[in-house]
C-alpha cells in the first residue's frame, strides 16, 4: 500500500514537469532567447558538447565573454555543422538561451553567420 | 561566332574550376543513408552482419525508446522496492529526475563504459556487426567499443568475474533471428540514461531480426528480480537501416580532457560552481 502511494506520488511529481531536451535544461532559462552579435573567439568541438565562444560588445562597448553550448559532434554532423564550422574573427549572430543564474553562457538555438546562412542547433527526436 | 563560342567555353570552364575547389573545401563528414520507399530484397539466412544505422531514434535521451522516464503509466518501469530506492541514489543529468549539470552522478558522463544494456539503449549511432564462425562482433560508434557474443555452444561462465559489458552468447532462434542473452554484468552500470538500476543478477535478452536486406530489428528485455518484479521490454523493434559497406563510422568518445573543459567553460558555471 505504501509503495502504491510512493509510485502515485512519483507519477503526479513526473506528470507535472515538462519533457527536456536531449541535454538536459536544468540550469538553462527556457523562456528566454537572446539574440546576441558578436566575434567568435574559440569554436570547440568536442564531446559531451561542442561550445562556440564570442565576444560580444553591449549597449556601453564593454566586451561580455559569451560561451554557448550545442549538442555533440555527431548530432551536430546531422545538421549540417562541422569543426570547420567557424574559426575566430567570424561575425555570428548566437540566438541563445541563456543559463538561469545571469552569467553569459547558454544554449545555442541556431547562429547565424556573415552570409546570411543560418545554423540549426536543435535535435529533432 | 566562334569568339563568342570560346568566351562561353572558357567561363563555363572557369565557373567549374572554382566550383570544384570550393566543394573540396566545404565538404561535408558522411551522413548516414536514409531509409527509402522501396521494396527491399528479401534477407539472407543466418546473417546480421553489416554497417546498421538507426537515425535518431537510438539516441534515446530520456531513457529507452520504448519504456521513457516521461512520467506516463504506461512507462512506469515495475521497480521492487529495491529498485526504487536505488533509483533514487542515481542522480541523472537530463530527464524528468534531472539534477544540475556540476551536481550529476551518471557513470557515464564522467567516461565510465555504458557497459550492457546501455550501450544498446543510450546513444545507440551507426552499429556495424561482424560474423564469424565461432562468435559475433559489435562494434558500436558511441565509445568505439565492441562486444563478443560467443555462437559455438559456451554456457555464459558460473559465477563470473564482472565485466562493464557482461559475457553474452547466442544462437539462432529461425533463420532470421538471432538471440543474445548477457550476464555478468558489473553493478557499476546504469541500465538507460534516467538511471535505472540493476543487481550482479541481471539478464538482458537481444533479439536481433532480419527483416530483409536492409533492415534490422533490435528488441530488448531486461530481468532482475531483485530490481524489477517481472521482465520488461526496453526496445521493442528498433529498426536499423543498412549503410553500403564503404560507409565512414565517426568517433565518438568519451574523453576526460575534454569533459574538464566543457565543466571549465559551460557546466559549473551554469551549475554555480565557479566562473568561467
Amino acid at each position: 500500500m505504501r509503495n502504491k502511494f510512493i509510485a502515485m506520488f512519483l507519477c503526479v511529481l513526473f506528470v507535472s514537469v515538462p519533457l527536456f531536451a536531449h541535454h538536459g535544461s536544468a540550469a538553462i532559462d527556457t523562456s528566454k532567447k537572446l539574440a546576441l552579435k558578436g566575434i567568435v573567439t574559440e569554436w570547440f568541438w568536442a564531446n559531451p558538447h561542442c561550445f562556440l565562444k564570442f565576444d560580444v560588445k553591449d549597449d556601453k562597448g564593454k566586451v561580455v565573454h559569451w560561451a554557448a553550448e550545442t549538442s555533440n559532434p555527431s548530432d551536430m554532423v546531422n545538421l549540417g555543422w562541422s569543426s570547420q564550422s567557424f574559426k575566430p574573427g567570424d561575425e555570428v549572430t548566437v540566438t541563445v538561451e541563456p543559463v538561469k543564474n545571469g552569467l553569459p553562457i547558454g544554449r545555442v538555438d541556431q547562429v547565424q553567420l556573415a552570409n546570411g546562412q543560418i545554423l540549426k542547433g536543435r535535435v529533432v527526436f | 561566332m566562334l569568339r563568342r563560342k570560346l568566351i562561353a567555353t572558357t567561363a563555363l570552364f572557369a565557373t567549374f574550376m572554382v566550383a570544384s575547389v570550393l566543394r573540396a573545401q566545404t565538404t561535408a563528414p558522411q551522413r548516414a543513408v536514409a531509409a527509402t520507399d522501396q521494396k527491399a530484397a528479401p534477407a539472407p539466412r543466418h546473417d546480421i552482419s553489416g554497417t546498421w544505422d538507426p537515425g535518431n531514434n537510438g539516441i534515446q535521451p530520456l531513457g529507452p525508446r520504448n519504456m521513457p522516464e516521461d512520467g506516463k503509466p504506461e512507462h512506469q518501469v515495475p521497480y521492487t522496492p529495491l529498485g526504487l530506492e536505488v533509483l533514487n541514489t542515481h542522480k541523472p543529468s537530463n530527464g524528468v529526475r534531472s539534477v544540475l549539470p556540476g551536481e550529476t552522478n551518471d557513470p557515464v558522463v564522467y567516461c565510465d563504459p555504458q557497459g550492457m544494456p546501455r550501450e544498446d539503449l543510450y546513444e545507440l549511432r551507426t552499429t556495424q556487426i561482424l560474423q564469424t564462425p565461432l562468435n559475433v562482433y559489435i562494434l558500436y560508434e558511441f565509445g568505439r567499443i565492441w562486444r563478443v557474443v560467443w555462437t559455438d555452444g559456451r554456457e555464459v561462465p558460473k559465477d563470473p568475474e564482472p565485466r562493464w559489458f557482461g559475457y553474452s552468447i547466442g544462437k539462432w532462434e529461425d533463420d532470421y533471428t538471432f538471440v543474445v542473452e548477457t550476464s555478468g554484468i558489473d553493478e557499476r552500470t546504469w541500465v538507460d540514461r534516467a538511471g535505472r538500476p540493476h543487481s550482479a543478477d541481471l539478464r538482458v535478452e537481444e533479439k536481433f531480426h532480419r527483416v530483409d536486406r536492409d533492415t534490422l530489428e533490435l528488441t530488448v528485455t531486461i530481468n532482475d528480480p531483485k530490481m524489477y518484479t517481472k521482465p520488461w521490454v526496453a526496445l521493442d523493434k528498433l529498426a536499423f537501416k543498412r549503410q553500403p559497406p564503404n560507409f565512414d563510422v565517426r568517433e565518438m568518445i568519451c574523453s576526460p580532457s575534454e569533459f574538464a573543459e566543457y565543466n571549465k567553460i559551460i557546466g559549473n558555471p551554469a551549475s554555480g560552481k565557479g566562473t568561467q
